[in-house]
């Protein structure tokens, strides 16, 4: 009778406070723990996953019946992707966060010393805190799945791994892999985790049997690693794997302070080289590593979850936090699903971008065809469409067999036949307002009436190229960024006569090839274009002021930009540069004046187009990784020298000179509506022109430096160059009023 | 007139305006494990045994066919068409013209079905299809760059040029291509692709072990009975009489089970003992119209009728031919599974046979991705592989398909029953499937 009673109790008990996140099934004697995250597509280590994580955790070690355990995600392609960020962001400081990292390092040590085997079962994504958790594991088995990638992306959020992954990490996988995996925040695929010894076994992913191959594969994976649990108990399976010779000889290696010593230096070089030591969180990281490695585990784990802490509330992380917030909004589509899916996609104009286009497009199942006026152009671009797909192939990310049915999807010719079965087109032509309006009439003789026309102008405006179209409402802008399959940004630009189906189609369309997509308004340069000439002009100011280019660079990159200016214009080409700079010279006036763009047309007169032409600021020779300034440029510059005022010449100040006008006209685009929010202002001039990312973008910038301050420099540099630094009206709201924030 | 010798009440194949065409007789070499006593063969003398013991058998005069053709996958290069070598080598007139088809493991069976078709049109009345496969032997390359230096070595025209081609060479150009028994898409082995599908339809180690003994004792007591009567003998030059096939080895279950898994190491559940082995043998078979036969004084010993071919992903679905094709050749020839007698479906892998089984066994199975409405149903194994299979018997690829029919044939004569169902998975992701009606007797 009161058994009974005390059985119901407990039944009431577990009813009331069941758990959601994590649960557990005994299997024989091995403990089936399962982890899914009912309100998400992601495992994220939530306080709920972590509470209920600890509380069954505590269960199977108390339960006499249980000799081993297995972890596994019920979620097909994700074990566990990382902490989650809003419960880091909701800390108030530096010493919270502390604490939660110390937890964090409490529980996976109770797991590391764990007295019954656990081993991690993992399939799909095994991120950060999800890493963190594995490596604290006696075991690990990860499927072959392309969605298996194990990886501590912290780093790349201003962050590091804070629950003892800094100190498990060098000790699992050596101290070069620990700080490349730390440091670059890369993923690494299943086998290339094997092959380094993060994790101990593969299983394969399964096809269909009796249930879908991803159900099938999850059983079947834990079905496994039930084996493994079992012979790890029964001793049959080591946990220790021997040492291969290679290993043994590093590790020799590696019992040298000396030269650990060298490798803290080298790497620390290496990073200070890279980010300018613009961003602390990869310098924390080797101090970590290093603090556990030359003074114990209990120092060790002390500075991880101090610099943790520290890091959590710096400026960087918040920015780059933001950034990644940014780009998950950035890849929904907020105009909706579209009517049509574009299955078939053609390309005018072979060129880098046509052919760039193509390269995004071919390998996502959409019929393309690339279309240009010349074999020889034809040709090239095709070759680039293959030598992008064959450099994936020797990197093993393909099969050749992958490749080849790739390139199926792909149609070269000359002609506008099949035109008719174009969902949409996209025109990669020369940058002429004439030619794209002969373009847009000849493609809409062909095509059917749903095809949308799409213009992947840089600076036209779309209103003026539609202005030839007789469905104005299919026409569109898509401005992709050179080179297409490296830059995640799509700029995409509607007018007032674009119609919404339109604009959802084309996100679709950007959404399928990877990118990163902002919509804007209309108008000369639309955002990105129209941020970046007035900090080119102020670029051309400079070099007329007698800085060197490569004065110019440092300047640029010092402040956090990953190319310098100079570098930028070569590779945009001053032929583009000078095209846009006369353009929206014309439509803005004085205020995107500064430097001559005679400085730039003569540049292009002698052939000096940037990196395409072999000669801009800098000649670049093949097979040459340094470049050397143009000689031939100091004439020119001689030329329309202009003389520096020493009052707003020192570094700073022309870094800010730069960065206040991309700043000044970001903040104007806002103003104007080109922008719909501060947030697609960012990621635009983040991913599309290389904003120092440690900033945040442009408007968090102006967030973080104080609207008021920055008017106040601009004000300075205004009363000697004029109305090219006037802040805008917005900035000056938010100068007036501190508590103004483009971001909450 | 055939209706009222049947020995049951089962309606026959035959339709209004489509020809008859018939088995008259099967044979094939014993079937031996490779590197074994045909070692020093080359294929063609093994296809030339097939066709002089399908001669002798029937009788068959030399010029009497209007044409040969001979299935193989592995191909020694010096005899690319196996089938015109092999003919002349066994005597058959050189006014016959003969190709050789390759299609993997259904090779054989596509020379058969090809042959069906010559018929079918009016273009032939008589044809041989065979198959044969040679695994002591096959062709190993040069690699890709040393080929290419020896290619330009030929081209050359001065000393000068030939020596700096020669000095070009290095290590890496001295190391050799395998032929593999891989995918060329997925580029995975057939065997790991028998472990996972395994896998996926949750096949025990057990299960396939169970299923490896059973085809070898069958096939144990098949030979023992006498009932392989399509072996022939065969001597083979410089060495003994060959007249059984020397592959069959019933063992225990406790044995087999020591076994290591052969391909998904460690915890994979396929092995050397649940799969086929390496095997070299050729098979024949005479195909004739019902007239021609009839007219040449033949007994056929069945009808061919209906056939498919299917195919499917060769990455996740490569070996489960029959589970695609079983249905469709059921629904061409208006038959159900209960009505066939005689089951002979190919064992690449004891693992893939029981895949197979549970794939037609699956209404969510048959429900997603053979678009029924209900699984497909399974054969009785009271009626399945009853003389043993390739597990057992030996797989010599491309000879493989005749055997089957040819077993059907003389499994329908010596069981009584009328209707024989073939099918088998072949690489690239293929199956076929074949309905045999039995030769009133």
């Amino acid at each position: 009778r009161a058994a009974l009673t005390s059985s119901q109790l407990r039944n009431q008990g577990s009813s009331v406070t069941a758990r959601t996140h994590v649960n557990y099934e005994v299997k024989g004697d091995v403990a089936v723990v399962r982890i899914n995250d009912p309100t998400s597509k992601v495992n994220t280590l939530s306080v709920q996953m972590q509470t209920e994580m600890a509380e069954v955790m505590n269960e199977v070690w108390a339960n006499n019946a249980v000799q081993s355990a297995v972890l596994i995600s019920s979620k097909p392609g994700c074990f566990i992707a990382g902490a989650d960020i809003n419960m880091i962001q909701a800390c108030n400081n530096a010493e919270e966060v502390t604490k939660l990292s110390q937890e964090g390092q409490k529980m996976f040590e109770k797991i590391e010393k764990s007295p019954k085997p656990i081993v991690a079962a993992i399939n799909g994504s095994c991120l950060g805190g999800g890493l963190e958790f594995a490596i604290a594991c006696q075991y690990r088995i990860a499927t072959k799945s392309k969605k298996t990638v194990l990886g501590t992306p912290e780093v790349m959020l201003g962050l590091l791994p804070g629950a003892g992954g800094t100190q498990r990490l060098p000790k699992m996988v050596g101290l070069p892999s620990a700080f490349d995996m730390m440091l670059t925040g890369r993923n690494i695929r299943a086998d290339k985790a094997k092959k380094m010894g993060l994790v101990d076994q593969l299983v394969d992913p399964l096809g269909p049997g009796l249930k879908s191959p991803e159900e099938r594969t999850i059983d079947y994976l834990e079905e496994v690693a039930i084996e493994y649990a079992k012979g790890i108990v029964n001793k049959k399976i080591p946990l220790r794997k021997e040492k291969g010779t290679m290993q043994k000889i590093q590790d020799y290696i590696m019992s040298f302070e000396l030269v650990r010593n060298q490798i803290y230096k080298t790497v620390h070089g290496k990073v200070m080289k890279q980010s300018k030591g613009l961003y602390p969180a990869p310098l924390k990281i080797i101090e970590c590593v290093k603090t556990g490695v030359e003074q114990g585990p209990t120092a060790g784990y002390l500075a991880e979850s101090q610099n943790f802490g520290q890091l959590a509330k710096t400026p960087e992380s918040a920015a780059l936090i933001g950034l990644y917030h940014g780009q998950v909004a950035c890849k929904k589509n907020r105009f909706g699903t579209p009517q049509r899916e574009v299955k078939t996609l053609a390309i005018l104009g072979a060129g880098l971008m046509g052919a760039g286009i193509a390269q995004v497009t071919v390998d996502k199942g959409v019929h393309t065809v690339l279309k240009d006026t010349t074999l020889t152009g034809l040709s090239r671009g095709e070759q680039q469409v293959y030598k992008g797909l064959n450099d994936k192939t020797k990197k093993k990310n393909i099969t050749s067999f992958q490749r080849d049915s790739i390139l199926s999807n792909l149609t070269g010719q000359l002609d506008y036949s099949g035109f008719e079965n174009a969902d949409m087109v996209i025109e990669a032509v020369f940058e002429d307002i004439n030619i794209k309006h002969a373009v847009i009439k000849e493609v809409e003789a062909v095509v059917s009436p749903h095809c949308i026309f799409a213009s992947n102008t840089s600076a036209l405006p779309i209103k003026d190229i539609a202005a030839a179209s007789k469905r104005p409402d299919k026409v569109i802008g898509m401005h992709y960024f050179s080179p297409v399959d490296k830059m995640q940004l799509l700029e995409i630009i509607t007018t007032e006569q674009t119609s919404k189906d339109t604009t959802a189609s084309a996100v679709a369309v950007g959404l399928k090839q990877g990118k990163v997509i902002i919509v804007v308004g209309d108008g000369p340069g639309f955002y990105t274009t129209r941020c970046l000439a007035p900090m080119l002009a102020e670029a051309v100011r400079v070099l007329q002021e007698g800085t060197d280019p490569k004065k110019l660079d440092a300047l640029t990159t010092g402040f956090g930009f990953p190319v310098g200016a100079a570098t930028l214009a070569d590779e945009v080409g001053i032929d583009v540069a000078a095209h846009v700079a006369e353009d929206l010279g014309k439509a803005f006036g004085s205020r995107f004046g500064g430097g001559n763009v005679e400085v730039l047309k003569t540049m292009v007169d002698l052939g000096f187009k940037g990196r395409k032409s072999g000669k801009g600021c800098y000649v670049y020779q093949p097979g040459l990784k340094v470049k050397e300034v143009n000689p031939e440029i100091g004439e020119i510059l001689e030329k329309y020298k202009m003389t520096p005022n020493p009052a707003v010449s020192s570094d700073s100040d022309v870094q800010y000179r730069l960065v206040s006008r991309f700043v000044n006209e970001a903040v104007l685009c806002l103003q104007e509506g080109i922008l719909n929010g501060p947030l697609e202002g960012d990621i635009g001039a983040v991913f599309g022109l290389g904003f120092p990312p440690c900033l945040g973008g442009p408007f968090r910038f102006v967030d973080t430096l104080g609207a008021d301050k920055l008017v106040e420099k601009m004000r300075r540099f205004e009363a000697v160059y004029g109305n090219q630094f006037t802040p805008c009206q917005l900035l000056l709201d938010h100068a007036k009023d501190s508590s103004k924030k483009f971001h909450k | 007139w055939n209706l009222n010798v049947q020995t049951k009440s089962k309606k026959t194949l035959a339709r209004p305006g489509v020809k008859n065409i018939v088995l008259v007789e099967g044979v094939r070499t014993p079937f031996l494990l490779s590197g074994t006593t045909y070692a020093d063969l080359m294929p063609h003398d093994l296809a030339r045994a097939a066709l002089q013991g399908l001669l002798h058998r029937t009788g068959l005069p030399k010029d009497a066919v209007d044409y040969i053709i001979y299935g193989t996958v592995i191909q020694e290069v010096k005899t690319s068409n196996v089938a015109r070598e092999a003919a002349l080598g066994a005597g058959f007139s050189d006014k016959i013209p003969a190709h050789t088809v390759t299609m993997a493991c259904i090779s054989s069976n596509q020379a058969m079905t090809s042959a069906v078709g010559l018929i079918a049109a009016g273009q032939c009345d008589a044809v041989v299809a065979g198959g044969v496969e040679f695994m002591s032997d096959v062709p190993i390359r040069h690699s890709r760059k040393m080929r290419k230096t020896m290619l330009s070595l030929n081209k050359a025209k001065t000393l000068g040029q030939r020596l700096s081609l020669i000095g070009s060479i290095r290590l890496a150009h001295l190391s050799p291509e395998l032929p593999a028994v891989a995918e060329f898409s997925t580029a995975e082995t057939m065997g790991h692709s028998a472990d996972r599908l395994a896998a996926a339809f949750g096949v025990s180690r057990v299960e396939q072990d169970e299923f490896a003994l059973r085809s070898h004792t069958l096939a144990k007591k098949a030979q023992d009975a006498g009932l392989l009567q399509d072996v022939i003998s065969f001597k083979v030059p410089g060495r003994d009489i060959v007249s059984k096939d020397n592959g069959i080895r019933p063992s225990s279950m406790e044995q087999m089970g020591k076994l290591k898994a052969a391909f998904v190491k460690p915890h994979g559940t396929v092995t050397a003992a649940n799969s086929s082995f390496l095997t070299d043998g050729a098979s024949a078979v005479l195909v004739m119209s019902e007239e021609k036969a009839l007219a040449m004084g033949y007994k056929p010993k069945a009808y061919l009728r209906d056939f498919v071919y299917v195919s499917q992903d060769p990455k996740d679905q490569l070996l489960l031919g029959p589970t695609y094709g079983t249905p469709k050749v059921l629904e061409r020839a208006g038959l159900s599974m209960s009505d066939i007698d005689v089951f002979e479906f190919h064992e690449a892998f004891a693992g893939q046979i029981m895949a197979n089984l549970k794939a037609m066994d699956s209404d969510w199975f048959g429900q997603t991705y053979l678009g029924r409405k209900s699984k497909v149903g399974t054969p009785p194994m009271e009626k399945f592989n009853l003389w043993g299979g390739s597990l057992s018997l030996g797989h010599p690829f491309g000879a493989t398909g005749c055997r089957l029919v040819t077993t059907v044939a003389h499994r329908l004569q010596k069981e009584g029953g009328q209707y024989g169902l073939v099918a088998a998975c072949a690489a690239g992701g293929q199956g076929h499937a074949m309905v045999i009606e039995a030769y009133p007797q």
